[in-house]
């Protein structure tokens, strides 16, 4: 067994002689958290987790999958990748029968067939017949009888009806509390997996712009409210991302130390965050020495 | 068995909601000592966030003295707080009786609100909130 589920470092995916889809990627994710891979479209969150599928061969650096290379852990982890490739001639059933002779012994009937039941679908109905959103929910539950140590979900929510987010996401909360699941999954809408991921991957054309867990990153920011005339004090934290209206100036910092009693200080949200370091490729990444080799939450 | 619910705009940090409305189950009755609070599986199947955030707001009750983990059992009240009375409560229904004579001479919710909050912050000035 290892702590570490994906481990990155100076990863690199260019495809054909075109642009760099994904460069000099160094991140660790600890097992057993759930992680939300943020960004902008096209930023590289479908390589990124292609690559840890194994589907995909890094140009450059290297990664590993729950201690080993990504071909070799794929018994142990389940994909969901974004166009959420199935067969469409099959039925409902017969695609579960198939997930079922693909991972013998590992299967877990009850569960896929839980997550189709739910959202009411005829398991003699074919594959084609399917809404995008109905798709989606026989790849979650092909992926989650699959038992997996890691599941690699590429915007699992992007085709579903909210009733249908609310319940799917509940059903992958539950996955993680109950077997200790590791979970990546994309989004670009951040306010989307606010609440169930404890871990951020921020990239943004093709790097890591932000990675740790949640609770720390937004520990070390703060939001400040300061008048225009404080802008050498401000130059004193790290800024992010900042922006003068008028007489004030409001910014997103890492500080260094106290603030002055004349500033206005608050919590950022995971959004303002995200915005913050999207907004402002080049400001400074902040060291990942704090969260490596921490014990989990 | 208590049921939680996420406000996610009112800006109060996930696992507080939880202590926060734990604790209300605990003033008002709903939770006594020896009940079992969910188990972290069942929050997050129902609300959809982490499991962490569940195990944090369970730890924190721990720490206050509050709950205890039985290790494979699950997670139980050790005592209840304060003395709330219940539903059928004396002061309940003088309460209730004040509610309805307020709404009757026309009171609107947010002018009854702001009474009981004058006539709360007289009585309990410096307590705790």
């Amino acid at each position: 067994m290892t702590d570490t589920a994906i481990e990155a470092a100076g990863l690199g995916k260019r495809f054909g002689r075109g642009k760099w889809a994904l460069r000099g990627c160094t991140f660790r994710l600890p097992t057993g958290r759930v992680c939300a891979v943020v960004g902008p479209n096209g930023a590289g969150k479908s390589t990124a987790l292609t690559l840890a599928a194994g589907l995909l061969a890094p140009t450059e650096g290297r990664i590993t999958v729950l201690g080993t290379d990504p071909a070799s852990a794929r018994p142990r982890v389940g994909h969901v990748a974004q166009g959420k490739p199935l067969y469409p001639r099959l039925t409902v059933a017969e695609t579960l029968r198939v997930g079922a002779d693909l991972n013998p012994g590992t299967w877990d009937a009850a569960t896929a067939e839980r997550v189709v039941a739910a959202g009411g679908l005829d398991p003699e109905a074919r594959v084609r017949s399917l809404s995008g959103g109905q798709r989606t929910r026989v790849a979650l539950a092909l992926a989650l009888g699959k038992r997996p140590e890691l599941l690699l979900l590429d915007e699992p929510m992007a085709d579903l009806d909210p009733l249908a987010r609310r319940e799917l996401m509940g059903t992958l909360m539950a996955q993680a509390a109950q077997y200790g699941t590791t979970i990546v999954m994309s989004s670009h809408v951040v306010a989307e997996l606010e609440d169930s991921c404890d871990h951020l991957l921020l990239v943004g054309g093709g790097r890591v712009r932000l990675a740790g867990e949640i609770d720390d990153l937004l520990a070390a920011h703060t939001r400040v409210t300061a008048p225009a005339d404080d802008a050498d004090l401000l130059s004193s934290h790290t800024v992010v991302d900042s922006r003068a209206t008028g007489r004030q100036l409001t910014a997103l910092i890492r500080p260094t130390g106290p603030l002055p009693d004349t500033w206005r200080a608050s919590a950022p949200s995971l959004e303002e965050l995200v915005l913050g370091h999207l907004r402002n490729p080049e400001a400074p990444v902040p060291t990942p020495a704090a969260e490596t080799g921490k014990a989990p939450a | 068995m208590i049921e939680y619910r996420i406000d996610r705009h009112s800006g109060v940090a996930t696992y507080v909601q939880l202590v926060q409305q734990t604790k209300q189950a605990l003033r008002l009755g709903l939770l006594r000592p020896g009940d079992k609070l969910p188990a972290a599986r069942e929050v997050v199947e129902a609300t959809a966030i982490n499991p962490n955030t569940v195990l944090k707001a369970y730890r924190e009750l721990e720490r206050e003295g509050l709950v205890e983990a039985r290790r494979g059992m699950g997670t139980f009240v050790r005592r209840s707080l304060g003395a709330a009375p219940a539903d059928d409560s004396p002061l309940r229904a003088e309460l209730d009786g004040w509610a309805a004579r307020a709404h009757a001479a026309g009171l609107e919710r947010d002018d009854v609100a702001a009474l009981f909050t004058a006539v709360l912050d007289k009585h309990f000035q410096g307590d705790p909130s």
